[in-house]
């Protein structure tokens, strides 16, 4: 049994000068078989796991992953967790989320540094202030706490957003979720590594999938850079590089992949209360308790997959940025980033079967899946298991393509991460 | 930053063009046919390759006309540009990947 994190052990490890915690997770070597893998140790990975043993018992599982844990896009993101879409499909999943969030701390006995400190979506035209009250009224509807605030509440909400006026974007109003937030992502993946590794679940870095076993249609196992791996089920979880996994398996995906990069400045003290968002005008912004503001913006628009994006996107970032925020004008960088992001033309992820028996996936979540985090592994956690998609999952089929049933979430994902 | 060169202005900066996406995907011309599947297929499906990728680009701050790209999605190198209509050209990269 893994060691309880708590106070007491705290004290007792600061007495032997903390030389003697123990490993958060075990570095096993891959057995020959299990009857589940997971391909992809990034949150949404590692989530999935945790479910599969904690859910569903199902214990006999591997999580592979190519490099080293969460060290895609689940370290790459801007870390803002909120449920404010539009549809009710969305709604309901990303609602789902945020509900596994506000207790997932406790659930995995890790501090993921949930902090609910609300999240300001601003209007910046007289059509931006329409489309956000609709927005607003149809999450109200799904339950959904959402409310609208006008100039004089924002400005009064964030002090130091430019609410002027004459100001080159003028603030009309925004939307405000107070439970929306941000937490600490590289937690996010440790901790559910730490649990799912406390139930027997096999965790394998450095080992990268270099194809698919495939039998009369039906997945086998996979093939690694560790040897081969044989499996009843395989749940594939790999973010902007889902494209490259289907391929090996066979058929294509609507997905594109594209860099979305973030930045941090330098840290400094406690200046911005809440998350804010620009749809408009295009940026978003947080603070960190380390202090260095988190800002992020849209993709870059061509297919890529280096880590790295291009300066244009910066320099749009950055006149938004200085123009909502001018007392950000002189702030310096620290540093500057892109993960490889999955878009689906609209907007929603991918979860659930595929052509091939028992290969699953689960992608698509394009620029916004860190807030999906528990989510996400939950619903997937229960397609794998029960071999049907989880209520919340079943909208997001891939065979929606086909059928036509897109969700088309734009205006809510388009933007924010 | 990329260095695009178009073929009718020669090299400019990437904040000229708008990217226009995968190059070379024809519109059905027995649609009536076809079943939804199929009309996936088109529509949505895509290569979304790791490697060379043949895609559209206009020159949105130029002469306004598309053109097709052989471009690297790891190293942004591109190996070749080449007007609207012309077979993909095939590439031989020497890193082998």
């Amino acid at each position: 049994m893994k060691q309880h994190y708590s106070i007491f052990t705290l004290a007792r490890n600061a007495v032997s000068y903390h030389e003697n915690w123990t490993e958060a997770w075990r570095s096993p070597d891959p057995k020959p078989a299990y009857d589940v893998i997971i391909v992809g140790g990034g949150g949404h990975g590692l989530a999935t796991a945790y479910y599969l043993a904690k859910e569903h018992g199902i214990t006999n599982v591997a999580v592979i992953e190519k490099g080293w844990l969460g060290g895609g896009n689940t370290g790459r993101n801007t870390t803002i967790v909120r449920s404010n879409y539009l549809w009710d499909e969305s709604a309901h999943l990303y609602e789902h989320s945020l509900k596994l969030w506000e207790g997932l701390s406790q659930d995995l006995n890790y501090n993921v540094m949930f902090s609910q400190r609300g999240l300001l979506s601003t209007a910046h035209t007289v059509h931006d202030m329409q489309a956000l009250r609709r927005r607003v009224y149809a999450i109200q509807l799904n339950g959904i706490d959402s409310e609208i605030l006008d100039r004089e509440q924002v400005a009064a909400y964030c002090p130091i957003l430019d609410c002027s006026p004459n100001a080159r974007y003028p603030v009309f109003g925004a939307s405000l979720q107070r439970r929306g937030g941000v937490a600490r992502h590289d937690a996010v993946a440790w901790g559910y590594a730490r649990g799912a590794d406390a139930r027997g679940i096999d965790i394998i870095q450095n080992c990268e999938v270099t194809g698919f076993k495939i039998e009369n249609g039906k997945v086998v196992g996979v093939e690694t850079t560790r040897g081969s791996i044989g499996a009843r089920k395989v749940g594939v979880v790999v973010a902007g590089h889902c494209g490259v996994l289907a391929g090996m398996a066979g058929f294509r995906l609507p997905i594109e992949s594209h860099p979305l990069q973030a930045m941090v400045s330098e840290p400094i003290k406690p200046v911005l209360n809440c998350v804010v968002m620009s749809g408009q005008v295009h940026v978003y912004v947080s603070q960190s308790d380390k202090g260095e503001l988190v800002f992020g913006a849209g993709i870059d628009t061509y297919n890529s997959y280096s880590q790295y994006g291009s300066p244009p996107v910066v320099e749009n970032m950055l006149n938004a940025l200085t123009e909502l925020f001018p007392i950000f004008g002189r702030l310096r960088f620290l540093r500057q980033w892109a993960g490889i992001v999955d878009t689906c033309p609209d907007a929603s992820p991918i979860i659930g079967k595929t052509p091939i028996e028992n290969l699953f996936f689960n992608c698509g979540w394009g620029t916004g899946g860190f807030k999906a985090t528990p989510g996400s592994g939950h619903v997937f956690a229960h397609t794998i298991a029960t071999g049907e998609p989880h209520k919340f999952a079943a909208p997001f089929a891939l065979e929606r393509f086909t059928t036509g049933y897109l969700i088309d979430e734009h205006g809510a994902a388009g933007v924010a991460h | 930053m990329l260095l695009i060169p178009c073929p009718f202005c020669g090299k400019r900066d990437e904040h000229e063009f708008t990217y226009a996406r995968e190059a070379h995907i024809a519109r059905p011309t027995n649609g009536e046919q076809m079943s939804d599947a199929e009309w996936a297929q088109y529509l949505f499906m895509r290569k979304n390759p790791k490697g060379v990728h043949y895609e559209r680009w206009m020159h949105a701050k130029g002469c306004r006309r598309y053109f097709n790209v052989a471009r690297d999605t790891v190293t942004h190198e591109i190996y070749a540009v080449y007007e609207m209509g012309q077979p993909a050209p095939a590439i031989e990269r020497e890193n082998g990947r």
